[in-house]
């Protein structure tokens, strides 16, 4: 039988493709930031090249000392750290988002890569699948 | 007058559209995602800063802390709990939340 998909390759060993989840939204305050997560957790399952991007309110996500009890929802942010057991090691914070909105590094809970827009532009014409959340 | 504002500064602009159209002597209450607007450090610091000459302005507790942001609120916001979230809405006679 002759199968001719390139890009469906499901064999083992098969097609690597670069997949980036580009993170826009601020937690708490609306679902995606923890869908976003979850989904990054399951593509880990497949075996593909994932980088997580954090740009805009993204960045808000990473920010160090959440504490949700008196909100009554879930404190999601020390998953970030549980990213590295699952091989999901490049996480990119957008240098100028970070700065406009008055953090710096040391405010975040998870090592990270800070680059500029114009990295962040590269890294994300390089990759074969952007999900955004 | 009591308005309510529940989203970012910097995604969304109700909070541009709050402080344009507050009367003085207002009172401004933060929440949700909405509470970024009541931190130090942010491209709108300087807009809620100069707002605080005309209305007053106040921010969940609860929202702060969730998102890591209780230890750096701008000197002049007063922090609430839902108790005083409560108290708000009683004290003031209406009250208009920018979605």
């Amino acid at each position: 039988m002759h199968t001719s998909s390139e890009d469906m390759d499901t064999d083992e060993g098969g097609v690597i493709k670069k997949f980036m989840f580009v993170n826009r939204k601020a937690p708490y305050g609306t679902i995606y930031a923890l869908e976003g997560l979850e989904v990054v957790l399951i593509s880990a399952a497949f075996e593909q090249d994932v980088s997580m991007a954090f740009v805009d309110d993204g960045v808000y996500e990473l920010k160090k000392g959440q504490d949700t009890k008196a909100l009554g929802q879930k404190n999601f942010s020390p998953t970030y750290r549980a990213l590295e057991g699952y091989d999901i090691e490049k996480l990119y914070v957008e240098r100028e988002s970070m700065e406009a909105r008055g953090l710096s590094e040391a405010d975040l809970l998870v090592d990270v890569q800070v680059v500029s827009a114009a990295e962040m532009a590269d890294l994300m014409a390089g990759q074969d699948v952007l999900i955004s959340f | 007058m009591l308005h309510i504002v529940n989203k970012s500064p910097t995604e969304r602009n109700a909070l541009d559209a709050c402080l344009r159209l507050a009367t003085k002597g207002s009172a401004v209450l933060l929440i949700e995602d909405g509470v970024y607007g009541a931190t130090k450090g942010n491209s709108v610091e300087g807009k809620v800063q100069g707002a605080m000459a005309n209305v007053k302005v106040y921010a969940l507790g609860a929202d702060l802390q969730a998102r890591g942001m209780a230890d750096r609120v701008l000197d002049g916001v007063t922090v609430v709990d839902y108790g005083g979230f409560v108290d708000l809405v009683a004290e003031h006679g209406n009250c208009q939340s920018w979605l």
